[in-house]
């Protein structure tokens, strides 16, 4: 199978598309066949991974590739930079403002989520710099559901 | 239980989606922020109970594969929020109580919390 890549551009603070960038990539795993179970873990990633760029950074991309033993997602944004990577990690860790707050964002479970969710986690930042977060899951042949099926 | 039933336990109303009634809902989880959705360790045939609105709370459920969404304190999402939720089939209920109350309730009735623990 050839790679299958996919990108995307992220507004930033636009709270009305944020989100669809991830919704599609769901919607693309479903089509190729990939196993629901994996398909919900690069989700929530992505989704999380989404959000933290369209809420915290600026300039946001958000790449996708399907490879015959893995799936990458890259997410990176030309925002503030996380200054202390270590302290964003922790459960419950957040900047968020009480705005975000109120729309349903700041529960410092993001990054968390997407250390739990995926097989690997890269964060790459540095203050005012911005962040790039590269996220690995990998394929094994079982992760793909048979979709043409055996014909019965 | 299906979500005709789960209706009368809690004095809901259905915003949209009445044709998905028969949904079968097994667990739920309470939370105005979206995060702690995705943390939980999800199962299937499960609902989604929040106070908030906006358009995050239907892709959030979009993305944890959340089949339904219960607002407390009869509040609804506006217009456009209710057509986001159409376009993914995911119905969408209201209820008079708090989400103190409305968890309670549902908590007597046998539902699990949405990682299948009570
Ligand atoms: N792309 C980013 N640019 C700048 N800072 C970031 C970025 N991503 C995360 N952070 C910092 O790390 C913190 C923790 O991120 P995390 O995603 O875990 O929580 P959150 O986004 O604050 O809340 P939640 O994801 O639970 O809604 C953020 O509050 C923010 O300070
Ligand atoms: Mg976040």
């Amino acid at each position: 199978m050839a790679a299958l890549k996919k990108s995307f551009q992220l507004k930033s603070r636009d709270f009305i598309h944020a989100g669809e960038a991830s919704i599609s990539v769901q919607n693309m795993l479903k089509q190729i066949g990939i196993e629901s179970a994996l398909i919900r873990r690069v989700a929530i990633c992505a989704y999380e991974g989404e959000m933290n760029a369209v809420m915290h950074g600026e300039n946001g991309s958000f790449r996708i590739e399907v490879n015959t033993d893995k799936i990458i997602l890259d997410i990176s944004d030309e925002g503030p930079g996380i200054e202390d990577i270590a302290k964003a990690m922790e459960k419950g860790f957040s900047t968020a403002s009480e705005e975000y707050r109120e729309m349903g964002f700041g529960a410092g479970m993001g990054l968390p989520n997407m250390e739990t969710h995926s097989d690997r986690l890269d964060i790459e930042s540095e203050k005012g710099q911005g962040t790039r977060v590269v996220m690995r899951f990998s394929l094994s042949p079982g992760s793909r559901e048979n979709k043409t099926g055996q014909s019965a | 239980m299906k979500l005709s039933e789960l209706i009368d336990k809690i004095d809901a109303v259905v915003i949209s989606g009445d044709h998905k009634l028969d949904l079968d809902i097994e667990r739920i989880g309470a939370s105005d922020m979206m995060s702690d959705i995705l943390a939980a360790n999800l199962g299937t045939s499960s609902m989604l109970l929040t106070g908030l609105t906006n358009v995050q709370s239907i892709k959030t459920a979009v993305i944890a594969g959340v089949e339904a969404i219960l607002f407390v304190r009869n509040k609804r999402p506006p217009q456009a929020v209710i057509d986001t939720a159409n376009s993914h089939g995911i119905p969408l209920l209201t209820c008079p109580y708090s989400m103190f109350v409305t968890s309670g309730r549902l908590y007597a009735q046998g539902f699990t919390g949405l990682n299948g623990l009570r």
